[in-house]
């Protein structure tokens, strides 16, 4: 294997990793306002490097360009799209969890 | 306004531009002709004149004389916020693994930040940090609403106060 490809399956796999931690998260965590903090932050995270991924892999052309703006704007929309969502539970009236409670 | 920051701003914006168009299109001026490259840059720079005639108001804020020395700044601020949302990730992770206990608590904080672009950094860079994600912003007192999932992301924010140190710093607001 290219020293690329080695390189670029490191960041596929660790972007596949995060994505799967957050799914996980999305089950196991309590209540509302923690899922969000579950895919919010790793899918964000495991999108990103997955286009990393595929940015070292293609090798340098103009694709490169384009995709690191594409992961810049991820970077920008993803937590405006999680505050959005936390900000509607919470106009909307969801209780948060607190330790100790009955999980729902 | 001056006649100068005008100009400043105008050529400030047709650089950002032009710099822009080059590198979504560089591509097609990589293999042909030295007569059409003329054109092709001609194009270019018709299309960037005609975007910075419109949006140069807007583009660079008008009370901005340090805009160089902000872009300097903030540049830092992206390595330095790039590292701490790998370390946010991996932290989550770890409370979906089970090592880390899950506590989560609301808290609210004030800042001495103000400007709209300032307030909007730093409700972005709490999101992807460890643990805390902004539910609500106050812009006229700069006053957050965050919700954190366990004790340690709070603490960070509400005793430590680095971050909001270091926007204030980039945005000239202490």
């Amino acid at each position: 294997m290219l020293p690329i490809e080695i390189l670029s399956t490191i960041f596929l796999a660790g972007g596949a990793f995060f994505m799967i931690a957050g799914t996980a998260g999305l089950y196991k965590f309590p209540d509302f306002y923690t899922r969000l903090h579950a895919t919010g932050k790793c899918d964000t995270m495991g999108q990103v490097l997955i286009i990393f991924g595929c940015m070292i892999y293609e090798g340098w052309s103009y694709i490169t360009i384009k995709l690191l703006l594409v992961s810049a704007f991820y970077l920008l929309a993803g937590p405006a799209g999680t505050h959005a969502l936390m900000k509607a539970g919470y106009v909307t009236g969801i209780k948060p969890w607190k330790k100790g409670d009955q999980r729902n | 306004m001056s006649r100068e920051s005008r100009t400043f701003r105008f050529v400030l914006t047709f650089c950002i531009m032009f710099i822009f168009w080059l590198l979504l299109s560089w591509w097609t001026i990589y293999l042909i002709e030295p007569f059409d490259l003329t054109m092709l840059l001609s194009k270019g720079v018709l299309a960037s004149l005609i975007v910075t005639c419109l949006t140069y108001e807007m583009f660079v804020p008008s009370r901005s004389e340090k805009v160089l020395l902000k872009l300097r700044r903030f540049l830092g601020y992206i390595i330095w916020e790039l590292y701490q949302i790998v370390l946010a990730t991996i932290d989550v992770a770890y409370r979906v693994v089970g090592t880390l206990p899950v506590d989560p608590r609301i808290i609210e904080f004030d800042t001495t930040l103000r400007s709209d672009f300032a307030l909007v950094t730093f409700a972005n860079s709490i999101t992807l940090t460890p643990g805390t994600i902004t539910i609500n912003v106050e812009p006229e007192r700069g006053r957050y609403m965050v919700h954190a999932i366990a004790k340690e992301p709070a603490d960070s924010l509400e005793v430590d106060q680095t971050m909001q140190k270091y926007v204030g710093y980039v945005f000239l607001e202490e």
